[in-house]
């Protein structure tokens, strides 16, 4: 398309410009500033309201059990979203669990990523039997359906915030080992890289300096990409049963507790399930344009 | 066989290798593997028989050989619950699980490849615009929402299907649209993407300009041609669709594979589990050889690609 060659013939400008010039790109489509936006507002309620919830949300009242959401006071208080089987505000839950779900997929994203770009990075530009152990290790891994392998990684580590953190991240970094093996193998090879070594630079600074920063977009794409999907994993879990445990309160896990209400209250799970729609949907939208600006090349490529 | 396939059938081994070994590795990572074998009441003889039985006293390198001969044997060992063989158990329900995928796959492919067809033959118009923004919203809604959506609609208010178990074909509609509905998702945007780049063909403006219907244009020209990436994100979907459906039996109680294996995790039952993965992983990797095959038989020109990668 004209626009992309427009493009890379454009004139190397200053760093950051070039930054400020890529954040504007994001923002322009209709598709990136929605994500944006919506996402803005779920990072306030996530990590700031969450905070100044309107009640305690362990707080039980078993006098007002699965009430429906109302703006009318009952039993001495509003409670907007009703209240659940114990009679807890359920905004208030809402607004915990969202954070603890956001918090999870930004512990679990930068974790993998590290792994898989550390892994990759060395493994890709070292070669040696380590590589070919290491790859063997990614590909048996992506043999298995991840939620399949979570499940059974469930199984021996147990459930709680900090299990669901590392299953995940165990999930998650051989999707970026790949990717990153692969550019690392052909960085090896270009002639900066030959360059640096023909003056003496060691092989931790060549990686450093001039194979870390070309892999770095294409990591930062990844890493978007996987967002959304961790989102969905950890509430896959914790609705299952197998992730985040009461009393701490998570969105998937909302939802796998009000499963058996759909008969009597179907707002109890349909509220969770939205804002988790919204959750995901912010990601996606954000992490498609972000893919668009940065890395073309990766259009089509499936989430890690 | 072609050194293609020889290739790919030798990668599907070293990988179905590598799964034996982490699920090994899964096994003793936790310390005692004895503990994850017996049941929570289990006495110091049970965990003494358990140990002897399995060989768990034995060097690891013993104990990782005869791992893989047990496997390679088909001896998956027994579930403690309900005290039968794993391999036994899992046949009982991979037939339920095998149901719901191919249910999934059509709701995928005909859904997909028709939402995404009409999406590029109308392109820009608001007919692919609402196509899209339903697509962009059955990839952010998680299954398990999606399908407790769909139980509220057509269980709960409206009562048309079965919002549970097993049965007629009523009852795998539901979880096969919830199952399939991501995917379809996924196939409308890759359809819609591949039929434009193949619209803007000249071969596409030859068949115009000599006069073809815009009929045949579309079926005999563009979507066959536009079919090769669709069929490959439909290959690896339905391999994935082992994960999900994970969930999707979860909700239905739909008793297949992946019900058995949450059920398994949640009565701490390891030998499922394990099993589990393991047939799991085997199914996965049989079904990306038979796609990677095919595709190699019908266009050549990927054999060249996958020997280079």
């Amino acid at each position: 398309m004209a626009g992309s060659t427009l493009v890379f013939a454009a004139p190397h400008r200053a760093r950051s410009d070039g930054r400020a010039s890529t954040l504007l790109r994001l923002l322009r489509s209709p598709s990136g500033a929605v994500g944006a936006a919506l996402l803005a507002v779920l990072l306030a309620a996530g990590f700031g309201a969450s905070f100044v919830t309107p009640y305690d949300p362990a707080a039980q009242n078993l006098g007002i059990p699965v009430h429906p959401p109302s703006l009318v006071p009952v039993a001495g208080g509003v409670h907007l979203l009703g209240t659940d089987q114990l009679g807890r505000d359920v905004l208030s839950r809402l607004l915990v669990g969202l954070r603890i779900s956001l918090g999870v997929a930004l512990a679990v994203v930068p974790l993998s990523t590290a792994l898989g770009l550390g892994i990759g990075m060395v493994t890709g530009y070292r070669g040696g039997w380590l590589d070919v152990a290491l790859m063997r290790l990614v590909d048996a891994q992506l043999s298995v359906p991840t939620l399949l392998l979570a499940v059974a990684v469930v199984a021996v580590l147990g459930t709680g915030l900090l299990q669901i953190i590392a299953v995940l991240v165990i999930a998650g970094w051989p999707g970026y080992a790949r990717v990153v093996r692969a550019e690392a193998l052909a960085l090896r090879e270009r002639e900066f890289a030959a360059a640096a070594r023909a003056v003496g630079a060691s092989d931790a600074r060549i990686l450093a300096r001039h194979v870390l920063p070309n892999v770095l977009p294409t990591v930062l794409v990844l890493g978007t990409l996987h967002l959304p999907v961790v989102i969905v994993f950890e509430a896959a879990l914790s609705f299952l049963g197998l992730g985040i445990q009461p009393p701490t309160p998570s969105l998937g896990q909302m939802i796998g507790q009000a499963q058996d209400l759909v008969w009597q209250a179907w707002w109890m799970p349909t509220i969770p399930g939205v804002v988790i729609t919204l959750v995901v949907l912010a990601f996606n939208l954000l992490g498609d344009r972000i893919r668009d600006v940065l890395d073309p090349r990766l259009r089509g490529l499936g989430p890690v | 066989m072609s050194e293609y396939a020889i290739r790919r059938v030798a990668f599907s081994l070293t990988a179905m290798l590598g799964v034996i070994t982490i699920v090994f590795v899964l096994l003793h990572v936790s310390g005692d593997p004895a503990t994850l074998l017996v049941t929570q009441d289990a006495t110091r003889q049970d965990m003494e028989r358990i140990r002897q039985a399995y060989g768990l006293d034995r060097p690891l390198a013993v104990q990782y050989g005869r791992f893989i001969a047990r496997v390679a044997r088909g001896d998956l060992g027994y579930s403690y619950r309900q005290g039968v063989p794993v391999t036994e158990l899992i046949a009982g329900h991979i037939g339920a699980t095998f149901e719901l995928a191919l249910a999934s796959l059509a709701v995928a492919i005909v859904l997909g490849v028709a939402f995404g067809t009409v999406a590029a033959v109308r392109r820009g118009s608001s007919i692919d615009a609402a196509a899209m923004a339903v697509a962009l919203l059955g990839t952010s809604m998680p299954s398990f929402w999606l399908g407790l959506l769909l139980i509220i609609v057509f269980g709960v208010k409206l009562g048309w299907l079965p919002v549970s178990g097993y049965g007629g074909l009523d009852h795998l509609i539901l979880p096969a649209f919830v199952l399939g509905g991501f995917y379809a998702a996924q196939v409308s945007r890759l359809t819609r993407t591949s039929l434009l780049e193949v619209l803007a063909q000249d071969y596409i403006r030859t068949g115009r300009a000599k006069g073809l219907r815009g009929r045949v244009v579309l079926f005999k020209h563009a979507l066959r041609n536009a079919a090769l990436p669709i069929l490959t994100v439909l290959g690896l979907s339905f391999g994935q669709m082992l994960g999900g459906a994970i969930v999707v039996e979860s909700i239905f109680a739909w008793p297949g594979m992946g019900r058995l294996a949450v059920q398994a995790v949640l009565g701490r039952d390891f030998p499922v589990v394990q099993g589990a993965a393991i047939i799991g992983a085997a199914v996965f990797l049989t079904v990306n050889l038979t796609v990677d095959l095919v595709y190699g038989w019908v266009d050549p020109r990927l054999r060249g690609a996958a020997q280079g990668a």
